[in-house]
């Protein structure tokens, strides 16, 4: 057995050390599996258009609203238009909405919530007060006032592609922002008394400083929790503006859109719903796993 | 009791209020005409439009009108349907109850299935039971009500044709007819809406517990040889739902955003559907007027969430 000298440089050389985040998300094992089918899905509808080139607007009437073949690997809708062709398109227009919607509601709240936190009094309680009547808007109806209202303005500016790309990243971030200020508030109320930050200002840091060097990179945790939950919210948003056909105009093929066009062709064509439908789910599901095991990872009270 | 119930009644107004400027503001932000069909009919001369509009204050400064507008909404003056020619008012009474109806049972359906699967999830963490319903919660808030619609029609409606998949208002029966028809045409939405809430809720009301599970007045309350079952819904229950009440009244919104998604959906005639037809028909009072109703509701609802709040917990005092 060992003597206790050698058992003190034991403790020193190979005290066991608390898990990494990294570790820790590792453990997780459905946000893996999350992880691993979200980055299948990005790779397919990135790459799935080079390989799989059928145009997602060819009309062919002869094989109209056909089952799953050779020919279509998932059918093809009421045009005869090729369904895997339209997916893999929509699939891009809409993962890139919930990354873009999440990133604006992040950068909102970030701002909102570092604003806020840094700021005491009539500013801090004005920026709160503003959170908590924007979390008690109804954000659906909100949402359809707002792209019926502003929809043509923007078309007739930039096309209504981009014009409807553009609107709905700002309303779903524009309106998703407020969970992201209300933690970041949290976390530099808190932070912002830490020795460390303390030192900086005794050092002469400026205000600017102190949060983009030494606040900021402590808060992110949580925030980068919340933005991955947001994706998931912002995809599920947009599906929703598309299924109930307020969202991207028919020639713009979004999962929403594509259940959209094929609800009232259930009983004739059910393949035409089903694989939208299980896109949607598939990601938003990988993502809630992802976001829980970076909650189990990132989570302060477990750090340390 | 008194006091607070009062200033909270203030901090709701206040919402209200909020909440009608920003809707306002975005009506009065956004470009174009809201006599935009009127304009660009031929058959109506320019100086009967420029007549309207001097007779609706549209030609005065926006805190004007929107002070007349809001005041209007008070006295109960909501405007006039251009589509459906009656009341805006009339409408939206017309419409509230099967609204109210869905998303009330649809609530209650989420509470009976999230508090006995979450209270007994809590009850055994990590074990079989556990795994399961958590499992399932998260798939039940990753599928998008929209997407469990279609699946529920496609199952029960055109593969066992066991429920009809249009919501009728006009039912034709009477009595007890009446009654199981209505029943049976409620269950999909009903259903639908249940089953996405009460996932979200399981996962609550199993952390919930989970953290009063472990203080010591649970330990002191097993110790003095209560059942366990006394010891939950006497004990632990009353405490875990306090944070509960709370996650419940901020997931509102979400809650109504749903009720639009299954009202589209199964055609049920509530203010969700009027708000989407009126949007396709560019029925501008309508769509105002829908909005801000649900944005009351909000408030309505988060205002009750409060009471509600500190009648479980006499600890808490507004400051």
């Amino acid at each position: 057995m060992a003597g206790p000298s050698h058992q003190t440089t034991l403790t020193v050389a190979d005290e066991p050390r608390a898990p990494t985040s990294w570790q820790r998300f590792r453990k997780h094992r459905m946000a893996v599996v999350g992880t691993v089918v979200l980055g299948l899905l990005v790779a397919l509808v990135l790459l799935g258009p080079l390989i799989w080139n059928v145009p997602i607007d060819k009309i062919d009437f002869r094989a109209r609203l056909a089952m799953p073949s050779a020919a279509h690997p998932l059918g093809t809708d009421d045009l005869g238009q090729d369904l895997l062709a339209r997916l893999l398109y929509g699939g891009r227009v809409s993962l890139a909405v919930g990354f873009a919607a999440m990133l604006v509601a992040v950068v909102i709240g970030t701002l909102v919530g570092a604003v806020a936190g840094m700021s005491r009094g009539p500013l801090d309680a004005f920026l709160m007060w503003l959170t908590d009547l924007f979390l008690a808007l109804p954000t659906l109806p909100l949402l359809l006032l707002i792209i019926y209202l502003f929809r043509d303005a923007l078309k007739g500016l930039v096309g209504p592609e981009v014009g409807v790309f553009v609107l709905i990243i700002a309303v779903v971030g524009g309106l998703r922002w407020m969970p992201v200020a209300r933690l970041v508030r949290a976390q530099f109320l808190t932070i912002r008394e830490r020795e460390f930050v303390e030192a900086a200002r005794a050092l002469g840091a400026s205000r600017l400083r102190q949060v983009v060097l030494h606040i900021l990179p402590n808060a992110l945790g949580p925030v980068i929790v919340a933005g991955t939950i947001s994706v998931a919210e912002a995809i599920i948003a947009e599906s929703t503006l598309s299924f109930l056909g307020l969202g991207f105009p028919p020639d713009t093929p979004t999962w929403g859109r594509i259940l959209f066009d094929a609800k009232d062709f259930l009983s004739i064509a059910p393949h035409w719903a089903l694989f939208p439908g299980l896109a949607i789910f598939l990601t938003v599901l990988s993502i809630n796993f992802i976001g829980d095991g970076l909650r189990d990872a990132l989570d302060p009270r477990k750090v340390r | 009791m008194a006091v607070f119930l009062a200033r909270r009644l203030a901090i709701a107004m206040l919402s209200v209020i909020g909440a009608s400027v920003v809707l306002y503001a975005v009506l009065a932000l956004a470009p174009g005409d809201v006599f935009g069909e009127l304009v660009s009919n031929p058959g109506i001369p320019p100086d009967v439009i420029a007549n309207m509009r001097e007779k609706l204050g549209l030609d005065q400064p926006i805190h004007i009108r929107y002070v007349n507008w809001a005041l209007a909404m008070v006295q109960g003056d909501w405007g006039y349907s251009l589509v459906n020619r009656i009341d805006v008012g009339t409408l939206i009474w017309q419409r509230i109850p099967a609204t109210l109806l869905v998303v009330g049972s649809a609530q209650a359906l989420a509470l009976a299935i999230a508090l006995p699967v979450g209270v007994l999830a809590a009850m055994r963490p990590y074990s079989v039971f556990d795994q399961i319903a958590s499992t399932l919660a998260f798939i039940g808030f990753s599928l998008p009500t929209f997407f469990t619609g279609l699946l529920f029609i496609l199952l029960f409606s055109i593969t066992l044709d066991w429920l009809p998949f249009i919501y009728r208002a006009d039912l034709e029966q009477t009595g007890g007819a009446w009654v199981w028809a209505q029943l049976r045409q409620s269950i999909m939405p009903v259903t639908v809406l249940a089953l996405f809430q009460a996932a979200s809720w399981t996962r609550y009301v199993r952390s919930s517990v989970l953290e009063v599970i472990r203080l010591d007045y649970v330990v002191t309350a097993r110790s003095k040889g209560l059942p366990e079952r006394v010891v939950i819904v006497k004990h632990v229950l009353r405490n875990a739902l306090i944070p509960v009440v709370t996650m419940v009244a901020l997931e509102l919104p979400v809650v109504f955003g749903g009720a639009i998604v299954t009202e589209q959906i199964f055609r049920v005639p509530g203010i969700g559907s009027l708000l989407i037809s009126s949007i396709m028909a560019n029925d501008t009072p309508v769509i105002m007027a829908v909005t801000f109703v649900f944005a009351c509701l909000v408030i309505l609802f988060n205002l009750i969430a409060d009471v509600l709040y500190r009648w479980l917990d006499p600890r808490i005092k507004l400051h």
